[in-house]
């Protein structure tokens, strides 16, 4: 079982490339128990997002 | 990382507003200076954060609001222009990067991507699951959010409080779009360490977006 501070690196990593078949199932299974991580895994896809729009933002409607 | 108190939310003062609709035959060649004039300290903040360097980050801004004015005709409004704007000091910003390779200067940073790591170690247990207190929740309307001038505040803020290199590597991923392993070779850093760097500015931009402006909204109500 993954830890939650080795979740949160796989979680960083899965961002910058494709996880391991390995890596991924045991990902799963630790999300599917701890709901701390699931929501470290939903902040940082925003955070991905919040930084996707930071370059093209605009203060009004495009 | 914790986000400095002093600017938590509601503690920001207001933004300078910029009209949002401009009439496209309202637009004059002063207009268009002025408005270009406006986005400049944003241009600059972003170009000082990639580059770390002032003199470099003023040419950049400078290339860039010339290259604008030049085109201008082309831009209907203020949307189209900023982006542009945005577009060029990227361009500008990369070239550089890739011109300059890997002289970073990092000795004095080390010890601030000590501090977020031990910042990160005492969110856990000592079996390294989440301490109930520091567990994450989920962020609550992010795109209610990215509409909110005082969100993108708190965001630079916490861009800004960043280590020096863990900024420059994250803005490198996530606001230029270059690929780890590009990142990796451009600024001389291992496969291993431009993940770990990349972990440690996630984990702590999370925990300071969460006390700045996600976990200020819950405690509020
Ligand atoms: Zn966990």
């Amino acid at each position: 079982m993954l830890t939650c501070k080795h979740t949160t690196r796989l979680l960083s990593e899965a961002l910058d490339r494709p996880l391991g078949k390995r890596e991924y199932l045991a990902l799963r299974l630790h999300l599917l128990f701890c709901r701390g991580c699931r929501a470290f895994r939903q902040n940082i896809y925003v955070l991905r997002k919040v930084s996707r729009s930071f370059m093209g933002r605009d203060d009004g409607p495009n | 990382m914790s986000f400095p108190a002093m600017l938590k939310k509601g503690a920001l003062p207001p933004l300078l507003s910029v009209p949002n609709r401009i009439h496209p035959h309202a637009m004059t060649a002063i207009s268009y200076t002025e408005l270009i004039s406006g986005f400049r300290p944003q241009l600059l903040k972003f170009a000082r954060l990639q580059l770390q360097d002032d003199a470099a980050a003023e040419d950049a801004v400078q290339e860039a609001i010339e290259a604008a004015l030049k085109g201008i005709e082309r831009f209907a409004g203020r949307s189209a222009l900023k982006t542009w704007l945005f577009t060029i000091v990227r361009h500008k910003v990369i070239d550089f990067l890739r011109e300059r390779g890997r002289t970073v200067q990092v000795s004095s940073l080390e010890r601030d991507e000590a501090d977020m790591d031990e910042a990160f170690d005492a969110l856990f247990r000592e079996n390294e699951h989440w301490s109930p207190v520091s567990r994450p929740r989920p962020w609550g309307n992010p795109e209610e959010a990215l509409e909110q001038q005082q969100f993108w505040q708190v965001f630079e803020i916490c861009l800004e409080v960043l280590p020096a290199r863990t900024a420059r590597v994250f803005m490198m991923r996530e606001f230029l779009g270059l690929e780890t392993d590009e990142i990796c070779t451009t600024l001389d850093l291992s496969t291993g360490n431009c993940n770990v760097i990349l972990h440690r500015a996630r984990a702590g931009l999370r925990q300071c977006l969460s006390e700045g402006w996600f976990g200020a909204e819950a405690a509020r109500c």
